[in-house]
């Protein structure tokens, strides 16, 4: 005796989350019925390993089904043939693009193209996340990334009108369409220590105060691109570095606004130069798209690092760049003082950030 | 010209891409009524069009509104090759026909296509302007309503219950004309779609006017099926019954009626139930009468049942037993005659109601049913379908016969089926013999008057499980005893039905759904061998059937099924039976006896161990059973428990302790324990296999329930989470070696893996109960064999469950000792206008339990017809609160109840029928048999919530799926599927939803929300 059919339609459509977990997370029938009897649920429901494998196969050709629809989520609310109550569309949603903080530390700021996509073995192996659920993660960035990427308007609100995504999960896509769109470098070794968390820290400051957005909300891409005038013009922040002057009347106001403050003065006094160079620097090259990409590597080896090796208390490191910033307003022959709160402002959240083991 | 229907075709959406180019679509509409057929203008590259079209008037005969379904059809436009059809929707505008459904259709409806499903949707609007008509020869029936559900519908009160209505149209099938040949599959699959549709108007029009012609205004029961007869063509075939329907307004149009004078009048035949025995005759052995009969095209029919059939027109009224009689007298004479003459006059007293207004059922005589074997031929002239009206009135006039043999005049919970093997088909036809009262049945008697009365002067839940026939003339041998509950009448040991529990019944414990599964192994033959090889085969299969039911019953601990239906499918090699039916424990009924195993080599002491094992077994399921199920007799309980199997002395002792019985009883009573069915003889393996497989059925998780029928006896706090669904399951024998034990267990095997599948799939609504569980059999090929389950799962409140089940225990104990009382006053009761009034039966305690959340005062609950309705009848004003606003897609909730649990149903929108064939040709690529079913089934399901919700409703009850023939050649990688469902769409209000208007309305008068109620009035 086989089975040659075997169905059940609910007239509301039966979600099993935990079945719906499996299966998101790329598990085959036969691999997804293992796991559940090692969870234990036929002992709590007296089943027998035929009913299991049968529900879960009706579960997963529903998911199957209501796969389409997800991909474009008002779909799924207007749609006829599933009758799912509001709560449990959310939920369907919500994880379907839930992603895991491994896969997306290997795609971040990648270019979301095949080339890509082929890697995806690679990530699936190293991260032991299912191939299958690398490429459904992977497709949803690239999906959300497709539809939001010439859009106007804000890149959360579009994110979460179009994907009916939480407002959370909404802001960790606009990171990564952000960070695919501006292809920041995030997979450098010496980068490792950051987590996905940190990166959409950055990403939602820089969308704030560093895109075309910021100034004006009626432009294309305005979320997706940084202002490219405003680019232009950090090159003039130059001054701060390149006039000996200057520099030694800002290190000289921050000193005196910080001795006795910090634990680590004396190795601040010293290296004083060296990180506001730094600093600047970064502001300064960031014209080039080359230097965009690889601004967190900058960010780190310019700043995180050296304070990190003299031990800097993350304190220290407030105090230091609170003063950093707000004392270059004290300094006479400094004209570009919005230019510098416009950078600074965000740099600051995002080094701070940044500033941990 | 009687009617015009308007069509504005607004919008559409999610359109698929036509254009593989432009990856877009230039859509059009067109619509179709009759021959005459309208154009929207092309709407250029979009896959959301916006039409707006201007209105598309039809003028039509209303004869043509009733019978066509107004056709629309979405197509791409294409200026080099022909336009590409998208998909079609059909509408069934019978709804828009009388006035107080809907007035309007209009939503979003799913745009269809039988090869590739649903594509898109689409947003039409449809009205009807109906021009009165007094030409007197009309054609059409335009004003008669129709409802599947199988009781008087909820927002309605029976004035009439006229009876029995039945039509049958037949066409050629589509599929089998010569041009099939050359047309593609997607334009014979619609025209069948299409010819099906017409063929059901047709019928429903010619119905309509039977009742038109009865007077009656309404047909409740209406049940539609249609036979796939292959080459010889298509039936579409209806019964139902036809009543005239009085719409409740408000309540207070009752208390005049209540005060007329018939009331006097009236209420006599309601003490009919004390009277002993002034129209005695009895059931039991519920399945005695059938009939087989088989005849090559030209049909006799060879009559098996025992008993004096048919004849006898008088009732048997006088005959009654000598102990009978002690009154009632002439005016008792003269009601039987009226209610005899009432029925006579019909050609067929069926009521194919299964549960009825209060007093309507007198007494049940027990299971009546008849098959025949056909041997198909083509229907030469589509107009005249006599042959197939012949064998039905043939096979109807049978159960006629068998239910006068049990001394009953009508039939109840009346249905006929087909089952068809290539040119061979199976007729049946089954009900339950009934006595009913009169009162609901003729002109110009009763009005509604009575309701009050009757509730008070019921006799206490057991009237209609005393028997109808003759104690010394019995029909068939059978076991009586008194009443356990009144003690005056005589009641068989067992009761088989195919009814609802009546409301009123007084019923120990829980009940539960039992089955009977058999298969026989059958030669393949052709034509007439092949019929009369069935023929002989049938009793075989009815008696084991019965054998089974009668032995899982008694293992359950239980005297009585509801409910009952018994499907034989036929296939190329094989029979398939099966019997559904929910057994309970009725307190009228004696203590069933247990199952007592003998051995036919009583010398082997190994064997007789073996024997007393299984004895032992035995023993301990049914008083397993008995605990699950909450069976506690109050006065025997013990003496059941420590003995399953009573000895004959033990029992008589037992009744004489409970009440100064006659010498006769004792008599009858000692008979009991010889009885044959009580006994399994173990004489060989067969046997054994039997015994085994009476064992083999485990009983569901704890927290689940089951049953077949409406309600479920023990259980009356649900909640409002219902979850209607559709299960089907496919298995293919091994063909090698097989035996009908193989075959038996197999087929057991599969039906107890549904079922555990279902348990375990709803096991987050536990507690819950499975109820209206409808098992379909079909043996779509030689090895496979499909089984279909619809059912709905609805929650229930656990701890106030137990509350009133305790309630009801001390209720029912409370009762005996009253009985006891009243045993003693009897005569003086008898003639007393005013019966006690505080023995309630237990499931109207738990109507009011129930309905108390309503916040309607009993008083006016208590003019109501509708007791099974679970909520009370006030505010009517707010029946049209909007349904789900909020959400983008309002929720249609579906079941094949006809309630909803914790609302209320304001408005019957009309009937839903609709008939869906998909095909495809990329079975593979669908997801193989079970994605492509699984997909068209939700389909289905969303293509019926969109109409009821363009009908302006939010639930579809008396849901049911009369067919899903599913054929399959995975080798051409093809696959077909026909569905055919049917329910009533209604507007219901949530209970607490009513309250809070009701507050709202009290305080602010006209608001918005009033005014809506005003509308649908």
């Amino acid at each position: 005796m086989t089975s040659e059919l075997d169905i059940f339609v609910g007239n509301t459509t039966l979600i099993d989350e935990d079945v719906y977990r499996l299966w998101l997370d790329g598990y085959s029938v036969s691999d997804a019925v293992a796991l559940r009897v090692r969870s234990g649920i036929l002992e709590q429901t007296g089943a027998t390993a035929a009913v299991l494998q049968s529900d879960t196969m009706d579960h997963y050709r529903t998911f199957h089904m209501l796969e389409r629809l997800l991909h474009a989520p008002p779909k799924l609310l207007h749609q006829l043939i599933f009758q799912i109550p509001p709560s449990r569309q959310a939920l369907l949603i919500e994880r379907y693009y839930a992603f895991d903080e491994a896969f997306v530390r290997e795609v971040l700021g990648k270019k979301l193209s095949k080339g890509t996509k082929k890697d995806l073995d690679d990530i699936s192996t190293k991260t032991g996340i299912t191939l299958k659920s690398c490429r459904r993660q992977f497709d949803n960035f690239k999906r959300v990334f497709k539809v939001v990427e010439e859009m106007r308007g804000s890149l959360v609100d579009n994110i979460q009108q179009h994907f009916l995504l939480s407002d959370r999960l909404s802001r960790d896509y606009a990171a990564i369409v952000f960070f695919a769109n501006n292809r920041f470098e995030t997979g450098k070794k010496k980068l490792q220590y950051l987590s996905f968390g940190d990166f959409a820290f950055c990403a939602e400051l820089m969308i704030q105060n560093w895109t075309l957005g910021a100034v004006d909300s009626q432009v294309d891409d305005m979320d997706v691109d940084l202002d490219k005038e405003f680019l232009q013009d950090l090159k003039e922040l130059k001054v701060l570095v390149a006039d000996k002057d200057l520099l030694d009347l800002h290190k000289s106001v921050v000193c005196t606004a910080l001795r006795g403050k910090l634990s680590v003065f004396s190795e601040m006094e010293a290296n004083f130069k060296n990180l506001s160079r730094g600093l600047v620097n970064v502001a300064a090259k960031l014209i080039h798209n080359k230097d965009v990409r690889d601004l967190f590597v900058d960010l780190v080896e310019k700043f995180v690092e050296p304070c990190r090796s003299d031990h800097w208390p993350l304190s220290d490191v407030r105090l230091f760049l609170n003063q950093y910033s707000a004392s270059v307003h004290s300094l006479d022959g400094f004209r570009h003082q919005a230019l510098w709160d416009r950078y600074m402002g965000t740099l600051r959240g995002c080094l701070l950030r940044l500033y941990h083991d | 010209m009687p009617g015009k229907l308007k069509v504005k075709i607004v919008a559409g959406r999610h359109l698929p891409v036509m254009d593989r180019a432009s990856d877009l679509t230039d859509a059009f509409v067109e619509v179709k009524f009759g021959n005459t057929t309208f154009k929207t203008d092309v709407y250029l590259k979009s896959l959301n069009p916006q039409w707006n079209s201007e209105w598309f008037k039809f003028e039509v005969d209303d004869e043509d509104l009733q019978d066509e379904p107004l056709q629309i059809t979405v197509l791409d436009h294409d200026t080099y090759s022909a336009n590409d059809a998208i998909g079609k929707v059909y509408i069934d505008i019978d709804p828009l026909l009388y006035s107080e459904a809907a007035t309007v259709i209009s939503g979003w409806f799913p745009i269809y296509d039988t090869i590739h499903g649903i594509r898109g949707e689409i947003n039409v609007i449809v009205k009807v302007d109906l021009f009165n008509d007094l030409n007197r020869f009309r054609q059409s029936s335009c004003g008669v309503k129709f409802f599947c559900t199988t009781s008087i519908p909820k927002c309605y009160r029976a004035v009439i219950i006229h009876g029995f209505v039945e039509e049958l149209v037949v066409n050629e099938d589509p599929e089998y004309q010569w041009i099939d040949r050359i047309r593609t599959p997607r334009a014979s699959n619609e025209a069948r779609q299409r010819l099906i549709s017409l063929m059901s108007g047709e019928l429903q029009r010619k119905i309509g006017l039977k009742v038109l012609e009865m007077r009656g205004n309404a047909v409740v029961g209406y049940l539609q099926c249609f036979d796939l007869e292959g080459e010889s063509g298509l039936v579409v075939r209806a019964i139902g019954t036809a009543c005239t329907l009085d719409k409740l307004s408000s309540p207070a149009a009752f208390l005049p009626a209540c005060n007329s004078p018939c009331k006097e009048m009236k209420e006599i035949p309601f003490n009919e139930d004390p009277n002993p025995n002034t129209h005695s005759s009895g059931p039991s052995t519920p399945l005695k009468n059938q009939t087989y009969s088989f005849s090559p095209s030209k049909s006799y029919s060879r009559q098996s049942s025992s008993s004096d059939t048919d004849l006898s027109l008088t009732p048997k009224t006088g005959m009654g037993s000598g102990s009978a009689g002690k009154e009632g007298g002439p005016f008792k004479a003269l009601l039987r005659q009226q209610t005899q003459s009432a029925l006579e006059q019909r050609e067929f007293p069926f009521f194919t109601l299964t549960a009825f207004p209060p007093g309507f059922l007198v007494h049940v005589g027990g299971v009546v049913s008849a098959r025949s074997v056909k041997l198909l031929d083509r229907i030469h002239n589509p107009d005249e379908p006599e042959t197939r009206d012949a064998w039905w009135a043939e096979i109807r006039q049978e159960i006629k016969s068998h239910a006068k043999a049990l001394g009953c005049h009508a039939v109840v919970g009346y249905s006929e089926s087909t089952s068809i093997c290539e040119e061979v088909c199976i007729l049946s036809a089954s009900g339950t013999a009934a006595v009913l009262n009169p009162r609901f049945l003729q002109d110009g008697t009763v009005e509604g008057c009575l309701e009050q009365r009757l509730e008070e002067n019921l006799p206490v839940g057991c009237g209609f499980c005393h028997i109808p026939y003759d104690e010394l003339n019995m029909p068939f041998p059978a076991h009586l005893t008194y009443c356990y509950n009144c003690r005056k009448q005589k009641v068989p040991d067992v009761l088989f039905t195919t009814i609802d529990l009546p409301t009123d019944a007084t019923v120990i414990g829980k009940g539960c759904l039992i089955q009977a599964r058999l298969c026989r192994l059958k030669k393949k033959a052709q034509a007439e061998a092949n019929a009369t090889a069935i023929s002989n085969l049938l009793p075989f299969m009815e008696y084991e059937v019965h054998t089974q039911l009668m032995n899982k019953l008694k293992l359950k601990g239980m005297n009585a099924l509801f409910g009952l239906r018994i499907q034989i499918t036929v296939g190329e090699n094989m029979l398939m039976g099966l019997a559904s039916a929910t057994g309970v424990y009725l307190a009228a009924l004696p203590t069933p006896g247990g199952i007592q195993i003998a051995g036919k080599t009583p010398n082997d002491s190994s064997y007789e161990q073996h024997i007393s094992h299984m004895q032992k077994k035995i023993n301990d399921t049914i008083a397993k059973n008995k605990e699950l199920y909450e069976i506690n007799p109050p006065e025997t309980s013990e003496e059941v428990i420590g003995s399953p199997i009573p000895e004959p002395r033990q029992r008589s002792r037992l009744l004489r302790s409970q009440s100064e019985s006659s010498d006769e009883v004792i008599e009858l009573d000692l008979s009991h324990g010889k009885k044959d069915a009580f006994v399994l003889e173990i004489d060989d393996t067969d046997a054994m296999e039997d015994v085994h497989s009476l064992l083999t059925d485990v009983p569901p998780p704890s927290g689940f329930y089951s049953c077949n029928t409406e309600i479920m006896p023990g259980i009356n706090n649900w909640t409002s989470e219902i979850q209607m669904f559709t299960s089907v399951r496919v298995i293919r024998l091994s063909s090698l070696n097989l035996t009908n034990q193989a075959l038996n267990k197999n087929f057991n095997d599969l039906c107890e893996n549904l079922l555990k599948s279902l348990y375990f799939k709803l096991r987050s609504m536990i507690p819950c109960c499975l109820c209206h569980v409808n098992f379909t059999v079909s043996l779509p090929e030689d090895e496979l064999i499909q089984v279909t389950v619809t059912a709905v799962a609805i929650t229930f409140d656990k701890n106030q469950a137990l509350q009133t089940t305790k309630t009801h225990i001390e209720k029912s104990l409370q009762r005996a000792s009253t009985d006891n009382e009243e045993l003693l006053q009897f005569p003086l009761e008898l003639c007393s206008d005013s019966l006690p009034s505080h023995p309630f039966p237990p499931a109207k305690e738990h109507l009011e339990s129930a309905s108390s959340n309503s916040g309607i005062p009993a008083a006016q609950r208590a003019v109501t017809v509708e007791k099974a309705s679970p909520m009370g009848e006030g505010n009517f004003r707010n029946r049209s609160a909007p349904p789900c606003a909020n959400s983008t897609v309002g929720v249609v909730k579906m079941t094949p109840l006809s309630f909803i649990p914790g609302a209320k149903i304001t408005k019957y929108l009309g009937i839903i029928n609709m008939f869906f064939i998909r095909e495809t040709t990329s079975l593979r690529e669908e997801g193989g048999v079970s994605g492509f079913l699984h997909a068209f089934i939700a389909e289905v399901f969303a293509m019926v919530r969109a109409h009821v919700a363009a009908l302006g409703g939010n639930a579809v009850v008396s849901y049911i799926m009369k067919q899903c023939v599913f054929m399959e050649n995975p080798n051409k990688n093809q696959a077909q599927c026909l569905i055919n469902v049917s329910g009533d769409a209604v507007v219901f209000v949530r209970e607490s939803d009513l309250e809070v208007a009701s507050t709202q309305q009290a305080a602010a008068t006209c608001q918005p929300l009033c005014t809506g109620g005003e509308v649908t009035t």
